[in-house]
């Protein structure tokens, strides 16, 4: 109970991250109704005993195609932040090792992702290859490469410069061989805590695009299509704008606070606007 | 200064070339031309080949994205198909929407955000701090559109104060069209805020700390002298950085805010031209946006050497 109360923040949001995964998980074997079931009948009810949430414009349950929701955010934050890790730490660590004219053109070509406001890329990604969950997942992930490659980077030059590092080539290691022994397990907070955050990032970034119609096509529920689909009935059943809004907000607050309570464990020196969402 | 001024205009410069190369190929790659977009797919293909050589579009890909860059640099932009207007008028009709929404945004969040942050850090730890940090990640949890969503339920619809969608234009209804940007510029500014809130309060934290604080408490100095005089200015530092980011943040926010408010500005512009794929107005619209956010990390990089020396020393 102490371990709690000192680090409230991590107990927090690892519950609500471990709740939001299970639910994700729980979805795939059961929600209390077919998230895609029409009863037009039952369209537009308010929340009560059989639809706890209420239902949509067609009848479909709510608190089911919440449920769905969160595995369809789960399954983009996951493989998004994957694709992002799987290609921008081993650049970074290479950048960060050979230094040089590589460390110069990843870095720029950094900066070149980062001059295009993320929901731009996500629009031209769409244009090429039309609209869809897997595009938007693939947008966002190409926008984590950058983010995870410099702050890898960056970490890395860090340990580089440390004694231990150099001792290793001393002793005839390879730079790889040091990269794999010494400067990832180093760094290895720094990227945890950050794949938190970017995993919050990515859930409110899929949200948006599917917002705009970019990410999951209907039937497919998803959070932030579910609100769009609430706004011009919002007058009638507020309710169908504020469940999935508030689905979003708890699942990012959730990881934001374990991004946060992970970081003050494993490496309190980090600061804030070192991992700042981007 | 100067050659640390001119180092990073040069990496501007290449930044902006290689977006706009990104830009061309991805349009280029589309499947069919603005020819065949204006045309439709029953046209005959002579026709085709004759609105193509009025276009330009017959010539080779290197010589087309040559000819559009270096229109783009003189000013030159264009033609949209969808509107049959040169794109710098459109360009010109909806910065009158977005500049004013965006500008609006930072204030907002700035004059909100930087006293909040340096009020919770000077109460570390004490009701006051753990407030603001409340209201920072829940602001930062709340999805800009669904905050957007709630006002309109809130403040639009419930209470009737401002309207839930559209724009009247500043010439025919000035207050109406202040009033139509309201309830947009808070949904931009809260998660912005949000974040700014957090960044100054540990920035601040961590310059209280400093000798030079203590220096300045020993010497007698007022407690507000030393947070506006020594404490801001070296939190300055951080706090620029994550300044200069939120305009990326606010131009990609505005796109998904303006189609929640349907205003008619920049991002619903682009949005719009995606969707109808008007190719001319993507391709000048979005390297117009890079060349925005560019341009604004470029000026951050020098108020950054401005008020820290020690990144113009080292590079």
């Amino acid at each position: 109970m102490n371990a709690v109360w000192r680090q409230p923040n991590l107990a927090m949001g690892g519950a609500m991250s471990l709740l939001l995964v299970g639910v994700a998980l729980l979805s795939v074997f059961w929600t209390p109704h077919a998230y895609d079931a029409i009863a037009v009948a039952d369209r537009l009810q308010g929340p009560g005993p059989v639809h706890v949430l209420g239902t949509d414009l067609f009848g479909r349950d709510i608190a089911s195609r919440l449920m769905v929701g969160a595995r369809n955010s789960v399954l983009v934050g996951l493989v998004a932040v994957g694709i992002g890790m799987a290609v921008g730490i081993p650049l970074g660590a290479l950048a960060a090792l050979r230094g040089g004219w590589l460390d110069d053109l990843t870095m720029r070509t950094a900066d070149v992702v980062f001059a295009f406001p993320f929901i731009i890329s996500a629009l031209l990604i769409t244009a090429l290859a039309g609209p869809g969950a897997t595009n938007a997942i693939i947008a966002i992930g190409i926008f984590n490469v950058p983010v995870f490659a410099r702050v890898t980077r960056g970490a890395a030059r860090r340990v580089w410069s440390l004694e231990y590092a150099r001792a290793g080539l001393a002793i005839g290691k390879s730079p790889l061989r040091v990269t794999i022994d010494h400067v990832l397990p180093n760094i290895a907070s720094v990227l945890i805590v950050q794949a938190t955050i970017q995993f919050a990032v990515a859930i409110i970034a899929e949200a948006a695009l599917s917002y705009l119609g970019l990410g999951a096509q209907p039937p497919a529920p998803s959070w932030g299509r579910m609100l769009f689909e609430a706004q011009t009935l919002m007058t009638i059943r507020p309710t169908l704008a504020i469940f999935p809004g508030a689905a979003i907000a708890l699942a990012v607050l959730g990881l934001n606070l374990l991004g946060d309570g992970l970081r003050d464990a494993l490496d309190p020196r980090l600061r804030d606007w070192q991992i700042a969402p981007r | 200064m100067m050659s640390f001024a001119i180092r990073r205009l040069l990496v501007l410069l290449a930044t902006l070339l290689a977006a706009s190369a990104v830009v061309f190929i991805v349009l280029e790659v589309l499947p069919g031309d603005a020819a065949l977009l204006i045309l439709g797919t029953e046209a005959q293909d002579d026709t085709l080949a004759a609105l193509r050589a009025q276009l330009g579009l017959d010539r080779p890909a290197p010589m087309r994205y040559l000819d559009w860059i270096t229109g783009m640099a003189a000013g030159r932009t264009g033609v949209s198909h969808t509107y049959a207007v040169p794109v710098a008028e459109l360009i010109g009709e909806r910065l009158a929407v977005t500049v004013p929404l965006a500008a609006a945004a930072f204030l907002l969040s700035t004059l909100v955000a930087v006293p909040l942050g340096m009020f919770a850090a000077t109460r570390r730890n004490r009701a006051g701090d753990y407030g603001v940090m409340a209201f920072s990640q829940l602001g930062m949890a709340i999805p800009n559109f669904w905050f957007a969503i709630l006002l309109i339920l809130g403040l639009a619809v419930g209470l009737g104060w401002f309207p839930a969608a559209g724009f009247p234009g500043w010439a025919d209804d000035p207050l109406g069209s202040l009033r139509a940007l309201v309830l947009p510029a808070l949904s931009l500014a809260l998660p912005e805020a949000a974040i700014l809130a957090r960044v100054t309060r540990s920035a601040v934290l961590d310059t209280l700390g400093a000798d030079y604080v203590r220096t300045a408490r020993a010497k007698g100095l007022g407690e507000r002298a030393i947070l506006t005089g020594h404490v801001l200015r070296n939190a300055l530092i951080p706090m620029t950085t994550i300044l200069g980011l939120q305009f990326a943040f606010l131009l990609a926010g505005s796109i998904v805010i303006e189609n929640v408010f349907a205003l008619p500005g920049l991002g619903r512009l682009v949005y719009q031209a995606v969707t109808q794929r008007d190719i001319v107005v993507v391709r000048d619209v979005v390297l117009l946006l890079v060349a925005l956010v560019v341009a604004i990390n470029f000026l951050v990089d020098l108020a950054y050497a401005a008020i820290d020396p020690r990144p113009r020393i080292a590079a």
